[in-house]
Formats: structure tokens, C-alpha cells, sequence
């Protein structure tokens, strides 16, 4: 390891500033930080000393996903492997099959099958959603002398679990690259965007190419083979339609069709301790998103409508399917693009609660209903953290006044 | 009856928000965005405005400009809708001269609060949007009160979100080329993203 730091050691010169390489000092930067963490400090007038920095938070965060990153590649390979058995949908035969043959002996009930199957879909997904970002992050770092966050390997791995399994690539590429460009770079990068980077990409691709993004036979990486997520089904039958194909606890624990990583609200949980834990994630923000949803669920039930079948899916039901815990977990607590006021946490994430629900079951266009719940809450956050200070300001004068 | 005005609220606010979904009143939209306070008066002034002018441009359109519409004159064959488009211009500009000597007058405070942005919105597309559309959808006389007010409504909450992301947005780093307007022009854009997911809702 020694001679790891004397390597970097003895590059750093030509890289700083006044060095042959200064331009790439960017690339250097995030290299060195990946095998070191920075030895940069605080200092000055500043009173606050703390262990976190935004790439232990940023590894953090990354780590909470891995458990539901590995669930989903199984879960990928599960899905196909006993949609196969069952029948009426065939493997697409492409080249993703030059790599599951190695391993794969098709067989639904065994753990390796369904890991490889699902690990030969998504990893090109991830490959392509790093390299993407990195070539991006590196041009913005280069061009405009800031250092590469490690925000965007996080916006990575989520964009990549937002994917359907069998999703062209080159959508892929596209779609991160709207999300790390518009979405972020061009606001300066990390902490300075006013929108989830990794959503922006996706809800980019949901617009664009509908057909591959959203509907009932993009779940499964088979051809021909129709899964609607529960969310579909609970559109079309309600909730004893969705009851009558999943049980609870299938749903809980994530064996359903859906994108790679969002299905298993049991995994996502484990990340989610780990964020709290870590005081990564505002408890405050998951609470009022739950409240949020408690309440709009029941009002909906207690109206309970015969046309539209979705009123009365259950609040016990809302939380565990479709993008929920994924959205609630790795994307509503975000602290940037979230409110940044205590009070405001709650109003923002009571904001995504009610608004998520609401898209879900009076939306009849967009089954989904987290992505867009969020995204909007994201253009109020500033406003709400206005108002949230103003009062403050105003509350503190009062007490002025009365002494 | 109250759910059917309810709706109508709703869908003026959200669905069919005047900023973002028809991208009306763009002008001031991105011109005035600067402050959350500058954006809160104007978005008040133009709820005011077109609660105001929508119905009064309903009467007209009702009892003088339709096909028709003279036959209490004893002209039922007229059909002045022709001139509609002036006839809500010069409505709305005197609504607004009148509404700016009234509050000069009777509500300073008020005045002084919004007395800047009165003269600026007389030429507000929003506004006469709103109108056009109250035309085309034939919205009798309730019904124009309340959706002029819902897309008054629509219409300063989408100025009030867009000023918060810029004065969120002072401490980006923005590239010179952007800055300014080219930002905003996306702030926007991504912010209709927001919006979109209102899009296909039926009430």
C-alpha cells in the first residue's frame, strides 16, 4: 500500500497546479480519492469538524444499495428464468446469451442460475451508465476546473437500478447523460442541482421512449412474455386483482416483476437502517412521506369509487410496491435536491406522500406514480425552505418584541 | 355541483397550468422570477387580474360578441366575434388602468405592493390567454370566475417554484454561456417534467 502512496505521491506535482498535467488534475484527483481518501481539511474561521465529507456520505449511500443492487439481479433472473418455464414468452437469443451460457443451466429453483442470468443483464446496464457518466463527469471537471464528485458514481448505480432488465443500451446512454448533463453539470455539479440527476435521467427516457420504459412486457427480459407490475394490475383489477396474483409478502420481499432494483422493499429496508444509522438519510423526510401516504390512501379508500378500481389498493399495499421504497429511500431523502430545513423536511416529504398516491390512482396515464411524486417535490423544496426561514425570522422577532 | 367547480379548479391549477403546460405569460414568467417577494406580488396580481378580467370578457362575449349574442338588441343574425380579440385587449387594459386608480386611490398599501406590476401584465399573454380559452371552451359566467382564478392560481405557483429554484440557483456554478436567461429557459423545461406528471388526468 506504501508504494500505492508513493505513486501518487510523486505524480501529484505535474498534476497541481503550475505541473505539465494540470488540466487533468480532475482525473488524477478521482483516481487518488479512490484509493485515499482526500487529505484536504477544514480550516479557517469554520467551527464545525466532523468525519463526514460528501465521499463518505457518497459511499454510504452506495454500500445501502448494494443490498437491494443484489437482490435485483437475482430477482432479474428469477423473473425470466420461471416465465420461461411457465411459458409463453422466449429468451431474445441476443448477445447477452454468449455470456449466460457459460453458467446458466435455465433452471428457475437454482440461486446461481437466477444471479448469473440477472448479472448478465444488468451489468452492461451499469457498465454503460458508469462509463457514460464518468466521460461526462471528466469533460465538465477538465473544461470548467472543478474536481469530479463522487455524487455521480451514486447517480449511477441509482439510474442503473431504475432500468428495466432488457432496456437498449444506447437508451441507457442517452438517458444518463440527460440526467448527468441537464440534470446536474450544467448547474455547476453535485450540490448544486436542483433536481435528482439520476430521476432526471430517467423520467427523461419515460417521455421519450415510452414503450420501453413503461407497460406490461418490459419487466421480464423475455420476448413476448406479458408481467404487468403490480401497479398495472391493481389499475386494471384493483386490489383483489393484486391480491389474487401476489401475496403480500411475495410483494414485500420483492419477488414481482419491475426494474432492476426497486422490487424488494425488504433490501431496500436494510439500506434504509444503514442511511438512518448513519444519519445520511432525514429520518424526517421518510416519516412525512409515509404520513403523506397514509393519509391520501385512506381518504381514497374511504371514497372508494366503482369506476376507478384503484381507490381502494390499501396504504399497507402502496408502500411496497411498484418504485416506493426505492424512491422513498434513495431518492426522496437526497439532501440536496430535498428541503434543508428541518420543518420543511416534513412539508416536503408529506408533499411526495400525498402526491404519489394521488398520480397512482387518479393519473389513469402513468401507473407509476414515485418518480414524478418526487421530481415535483423537488421544485418546491427551495420555496418551502423559503417560507420555512421567513417564519422563523418572523417568529424570532416576535420574541424580540416581547422581552 | 360544488365537485364539477372543484374540478374545474383543480385542472385550471395543475393540469392545464397556464405557465408550464401552455407556457403562457412566458415574458414576465422568466423576467420577474428573480425574488421569491418580486414573484409573490406578481403572482397575486395576476390571480387578481384574471379573476377579474376573465368574467367581465365572459359578459361580453356572452351578451354582445357571440353568434347571436345581439338578439336582446333586436339583432339576431350579429355575429361580432371578429372583433373578440380586441374587444379582450382593450377590456383587459382598462381593468387594469381602472384597478390601478382604484387601489391608488381607496388601498395604498395594496398599491404600493403590486402598483409596478400592474402596467407590466396589461400585455401579459396569460392574460388574454386565459380569456381565449374561456372563449373556445364557452364557459358560461361561473365557471369563467373560477377558472380565471384557478389559472391565476396555476399561474403564480408555477412564478413562485420557478423564483425558488433561482434564488436557489445563486450559488450554482453556472457556465458563462448559460447564465441568465439560458438557465432559466432549462430550469424551466425540467420544471414541466414536474408537471407532467398531472398530464392525462380526466376530473
Amino acid at each position: 500500500m506504501d508504494r500505492l502512496r508513493k505513486v501518487f505521491d510523486d505524480l501529484k506535482p505535474s498534476f497541481s497546479s503550475g505541473g505539465t498535467f494540470e488540466r487533468w488534475s480532475a482525473i488524477f484527483d478521482v483516481v487518488e480519492n479512490f484509493f485515499y481518501s482526500s487529505s484536504r481539511r477544514t480550516f479557517g474561521l469554520l467551527h464545525i469538524r466532523d468525519a463526514s465529507h460528501v465521499q463518505r456520505v457518497m459511499v454510504t449511500v452506495m454500500v445501502a444499495t448494494l443490498p437491494a443492487l443484489f437482490y435485483g439481479m437475482y430477482n432479474i433472473g428469477f423473473q425470466a428464468l420461471s416465465g420461461a418455464v411457465e411459458g409463453g414468452g422466449k429468451f431474445t437469443e441476443d448477445w447477452h446469451f454468449i455470456f449466460i451460457n457459460l453458467v446458466c443451466n435455465y433452471d428457475p429453483n437454482s440461486f446461481v442460475d437466477c444471479f448469473w442470468f440477472g448479472a448478465c443483464y444488468f451489468l452492461p446496464i451499469y457498465a454503460v451508465t458508469f462509463v457514460v457518466a464518468i466521460i461526462w463527469e471528466m469533460i465538465f471537471a477538465t473544461v470548467r476546473g472543478h474536481e469530479i464528485s463522487e455524487g455521480a458514481f451514486v447517480t449511477t448505480i441509482l439510474f442503473a437500478l431504475c432500468c428495466p432488465p432488457d432496456v437498449p443500451l444506447w437508451q441507457v446512454a442517452i438517458g444518463i447523460s440527460f440526467g448527468i448533463v441537464i440534470g446536474k453539470e450544467i448547474f455547476g455539479g453535485t450540490g448544486k442541482n436542483f433536481l435528482n440527476p439520476a430521476l432526471t435521467g430517467r423520467v427523461f427516457l419515460y417521455f421519450a421512449y415510452p414503450s420501453y420504459w413503461s407497460g406490461d412486457s418490459v419487466w421480464v427480459a423475455l420476448d413476448g412474455f406479458s408481467s404487468p407490475t403490480i401497479l398495472g394490475i391493481g389499475a386494471q383489477e384493483g386490489l383483489n386483482g393484486i391480491q389474487s396474483s401476489y401475496s403480500w409478502m411475495e410483494a414485500f420481499v420483492g419477488s414481482i416483476p419491475g426494474s432492476s432494483g426497486e422490487t424488494s422493499t425488504l433490501f431496500i429496508l436494510l439500506g434504509l437502517f444503514l442511511l438512518l444509522w448513519t444519519r445520511v438519510a432525514s429520518w424526517r423526510v421518510v416519516l412525512g412521506v409515509l404520513l403523506g401516504t397514509l393519509i391520501t390512501s385512506s381518504v381514497f379508500n374511504l371514497i372508494d369509487s366503482d369506476t376507478n378500481l384503484m381507490f381502494n389498493v390499501t396504504f399497507l399495499w402502496h408502500i411496497i410496491i411498484g418504485g416506493y421504497a426505492f424512491g422513498l429511500v434513495f431518492m426522496a431523502v437526497e439532501p440536496v435536491t430535498g428541503s434543508h430545513t428541518n420543518p420543511g423536511r416534513w412539508i416536503y416529504g408529506v408533499l411526495i406522500g400525498i402526491m404519489v398516491v394521488l398520480i397512482r390512482v387518479v393519473n389513469p396515464v402513468f401507473a407509476e406514480g414515485m418518480m414524478l411524486a418526487i421530481l415535483f417535490a423537488n421544485l418546491f423544496s427551495p420555496l418551502i425552505d423559503h417560507y420555512v426561514k421567513e417564519s422563523h425570522i418572523k417568529r424570532r422577532l416576535k420574541q424580540q418584541v416581547n422581552l | 355541483m360544488f365537485e364539477y367547480y372543484l374540478n374545474l379548479f383543480i385542472s385550471a391549477v395543475f393540469i392545464e397550468n397556464i405557465a408550464l403546460a401552455y407556457f403562457l405569460g412566458m415574458c414576465t414568467f422568466l423576467a420577474i422570477s428573480k425574488k421569491i417577494k418580486a414573484a409573490a406580488g406578481l403572482g397575486v396580481t395576476v390571480i387578481v387580474v384574471l379573476t377579474i378580467t376573465v368574467p367581465i370578457n365572459n359578459f361580453i362575449y356572452i351578451y354582445f360578441l357571440k353568434e347571436g349574442a345581439l338578439e336582446w338588441a333586436g339583432l339576431p343574425n350579429s355575429n361580432l366575434e371578429f372583433v373578440g380579440l380586441m374587444c379582450y385587449i382593450g377590456i383587459i387594459a382598462a381593468v387594469i388602468q381602472i384597478l390601478e386608480m382604484f387601489l391608488d386611490k381607496f388601498i395604498p398599501t395594496l398599491y404600493n405592493a403590486l402598483g409596478s406590476f400592474l402596467p407590466l401584465i396589461t400585455v401579459n399573454c396569460a392574460i388574454l390567454g386565459a380569456s381565449l380559452f374561456m372563449v373556445e371552451r364557452s364557459y358560461l359566467f361561473v365557471e369563467s370566475v373560477v377558472y380565471g382564478f384557478g389559472a391565476g392560481v396555476g399561474w403564480a405557483l408555477a412564478i413562485l417554484a420557478l423564483a425558488g429554484i433561482r434564488e436557489r440557483l445563486k450559488y450554482a456554478d453556472i457556465p458563462e454561456g448559460l447564465q441568465g436567461l439560458g438557465i432559466t429557459f432549462i430550469t424551466v423545461g425540467l420544471m414541466c417534467f414536474g408537471f407532467m406528471s398531472f398530464g392525462g388526468i380526466v376530473l
